[in-house]
């Protein structure tokens, strides 16, 4: 019990002193390293959760079966990411896009990003989770405009001022939550608890809970990027540093995600309120249409993935917007591959933009010629991220179809044909790009490769075969969410 | 008694509302700012109030929160700013004063139709506090959209989380509504010195939609 409670405090406070400490130290390589040191040092404290015996929830914290995998991997991810960002990072001081002080600051940032996702993910209270998502939003605004650029501001400011909105309606839905609970639960701080409110959600008054609900999904999806509120999302990925892009896409979307599902359980648990599943199925499809379409007329390869992650987002949300087992099923596998598979893509990315001193898609061609491993590794992440198999992604979206053309044959007809739409978008990319008479600078890239070979093999592992212990985890979870 | 402290609860967060609706038309960047600095103090009393009715003593720190950092830092910070980049000139507002006015309308009676009828069960001071709260966010949103300059745009979103804190006083007991409000003044200290640092003013100088397209590499 001690044990599990320290290890929960392990992944709150590595991050948080070690953004104290790499906020006043100098030096790129003792930084990085530590940067990765403390990352790695999340990822065990993390990791240990899932042997230890569970703490029991307390007013702000909780660890619970939902929860559990995405703090897993949120701090992989974070791991992978930052040894990723060191050799990525090491590029930008010397072509002095980057200035040591600036550096500081991003190191410092970073932790602090990944408290504040990490936060959310274990709050039980949902002010104290709103405060994190606040947290974590504000840090990668700042990232976002680290370059200094016109572009970059541009992309800070318009991500400011969406993601505020957005937070800012979040709490009025928690707000709205909280009235609902008081006459059950009675004022202070239990009527914010997690696992209070959703113990006694049958019998909250259902309206309230509606509207609450309506203004969280609109809020909390701001930040998952779902259209139309997504106009923040391309430019954020485009303009920042690639770690951040990587790090956006895989991580903070399932933050905000998360966020919705928590509220989508406690929807679920009163039987009077508005199934949530129609809005979600609707702002899901609308940004899986919308992203396909827009796929078609990227010229940056940053904005062309950033672009692929809302159409993955809106898939999720279809997903969960359908409910059931097996879609809920799917959603989660969803979540867990395209964090994965987005990630490694942008690690590729990162390093290919340095390479070639450019992210306009026209001038990057043949990469498979002139640089083999980067280029194939872009040809395994498009081609997982396209849905093809083996791969994992091609799983989960064969599930969302055929558990839509199963219940809902006419909602699958738009589904399979955003997913085509998107699929051809992103093989017809991938072809300029990879294949062809080779263009722009051709000299040996210095990558980590680590990173992203880790991950697709993770990818490729699932879709391969899924583990015993991870499928009868999914499926509970996907009982939960009703 | 309590009638007429649901009397002046009612006063102060009505008069929220008349703010934000003054927000709408004004045209000049000080007297938009001399106006939200109005807005605070309104809401840091409106709050008082309510701690003062709920027994709830921690809300006086963000009555306090409300009525020094954001009627007197913020809006002499961004004074200071406006003078420094020499813009107190004419706000650009993207539609017509009589459109926005009578778009505002519609959103008060939105949020009215909305919350009254929802929050049946509740007692009367919330669910008027929440109607009006909800008003207020809804005009703060408006702000934001019809104006193009940042520091405009600035005050439209403070004004918008002020609605948020009048909601979260007016829910009776709840926690966190201290931190809450102090993790508000962080964010918003941030794009303040956000808007001055990053010198905002030169990108708002251009609407050129072909300069967007720039931005965003897109040009062949």
């Amino acid at each position: 019990m001690t044990a599990a409670s320290d290890a929960v405090a392990w992944v709150l406070l590595i991050p948080i002193c070690a953004a104290t400490v790499l906020a006043v130290l100098p030096g790129y390589r003792l930084t990085a390293g530590l940067n990765i040191l403390a990352s790695l040092g999340t990822l065990l404290a993390a990791l240990s959760l899932l042997v230890i015996e569970r703490p029991q929830p307390g007013y702000y914290l909780l660890i619970d079966d939902l929860n559990i995998v995405f703090i897993v991997l949120n701090t992989f991810v974070g791991f992978t990411t930052s040894v990723f960002s060191a050799s990525y990072i090491a590029h930008e001081l010397e072509t002095g896009r980057l200035t040591p002080g600036y550096l500081r600051f991003y190191h410092a940032m970073y932790q602090v990003m990944m408290f504040g996702m990490n936060l959310a993910f274990v709050s039980n209270n949902i002010g104290l989770m709103w405060v994190a998502v606040e947290i974590a939003t504000l840090t990668t605004v700042l990232m976002v405009g680290i370059y200094r650029t016109h572009a970059a501001l541009e992309a800070a400011w318009k991500y400011f001022i969406l993601g505020s909105v957005g937070i800012a309606l979040a709490l009025f839905g928690t707000i709205l939550v909280y009235m609902a609970a008081r006459p059950v639960i009675g004022e202070g701080q239990d009527a914010m608890v997690w696992t209070v409110l959703i113990s006694r959600a049958a019998t909250f008054d259902p309206a309230l809970l509606n509207v609450a609900f309506i203004f969280l999904l609109l809020g909390y999806g701001t930040k998952v990027g779902l259209a139309p509120l997504h106009a923040w999302l391309p430019d954020a990925h485009a303009e920042g540093p690639t770690p951040i892009s990587a790090v956006l896409s895989g991580l903070l979307l399932n933050v905000a995600l998360y966020a919705v599902l928590r509220f989508k359980i406690l929807l679920a648990a009163n039987p009077d309120a508005i199934s949530p599943g129609p809005l979600m199925v609707t702002m899901g499809l609308t940004s899986l249409l919308f992203a396909a379409f827009m796929l078609y007329r990227r010229r940056d390869i940053k904005r062309l993935f950033a672009y692929s992650s809302i159409e993955h987002m809106g898939i999720i949300v279809f997903a969960f917007g359908m409910g059931g087992p097996l879609a809920n099923f799917a959603g989660l596998l969803h979540m867990v591959m395209h964090s994965l598979t987005k990630s490694g893509i942008f690690y590729a990315v990162g390093h290919i933009a340095q390479v070639k001193g450019t992210q306009r898609i026209a001038n990057i061609r043949g990469l498979t010629e002139t640089h083999p491993a980067l280029g194939w590794s872009l040809v395994i992440g498009v081609v997982a991220i396209a849905g093809l198999p083996p791969l994992g992604i091609f799983m989960s979206e064969f599930l969302i179809v055929s558990s839509t053309f199963a219940r809902q044959p006419l909602l699958a007809i738009p589904l399979v044909f955003g997913l085509l739409l998107a699929f051809g978008a992103l093989i017809l990319r991938l072809t300029s790009l990879a294949f062809g008479e080779p263009r722009g600078n051709a000299a040996p890239a210095d990558a980590s490769y680590l990173p992203m070979f880790a991950h697709f093999a993770l990818v490729l592992t699932a879709g391969i075969y899924l583990p015993g212990p991870l499928v009868v985890w999914f499926q509970h979870v996907a009982n939960l969410l009703g | 008694m309590h009638n007429l402290a649901f009397d002046i609860a009612h006063l102060l967060a009505g008069g929220l509302v008349l703010i934000s609706f003054m927000m709408l038309y004004q045209d000049r960047l000080y007297a938009l700012l001399n106006i939200f600095a109005l807005h605070a103090v309104v809401l840091a009393l409106s709050v008082a109030w309510q701690a003062f009715v709920q027994n709830a003593p921690h809300l006086y720190v963000t009555a306090m929160i409300a009525l020094v950092f954001k009627a007197i830092i913020i809006p002499v910070a961004l004074h200071r700013i406006v003078k420094q980049l020499g813009i107190h000139r004419d706000i650009e507002t993207a539609v017509g004063i009589g459109l926005t006015m009578l778009a505002g309308m519609g959103l008060v009676a939105l949020s009215m139709v909305l919350m009254l009828r929802v929050t049946g069960a509740a007692d009367p001071l919330a669910r008027e506090d929440l109607a009006f709260a909800l008003s207020v966010v809804l005009l703060g949103l408006l702000v934001m959209v019809t104006r193009r300059n940042a520091v405009s745009q600035v005050v439209g979103f403070m004004s918008l989380e002020n609605g948020l804190v009048l909601a979260a006083t007016g829910a009776k007991g709840m926690p966190l509504v201290v931190e809450i409000s102090v993790a508000f003044s962080i964010l918003i200290a941030f794009i303040v010195i956000g808007v001055f640092l990053f010198r905002i003013r030169e990108r708002f100088d251009t609407v050129d939609v072909g300069a967007l397209d720039e931005f965003r590499g897109e040009r062949r």
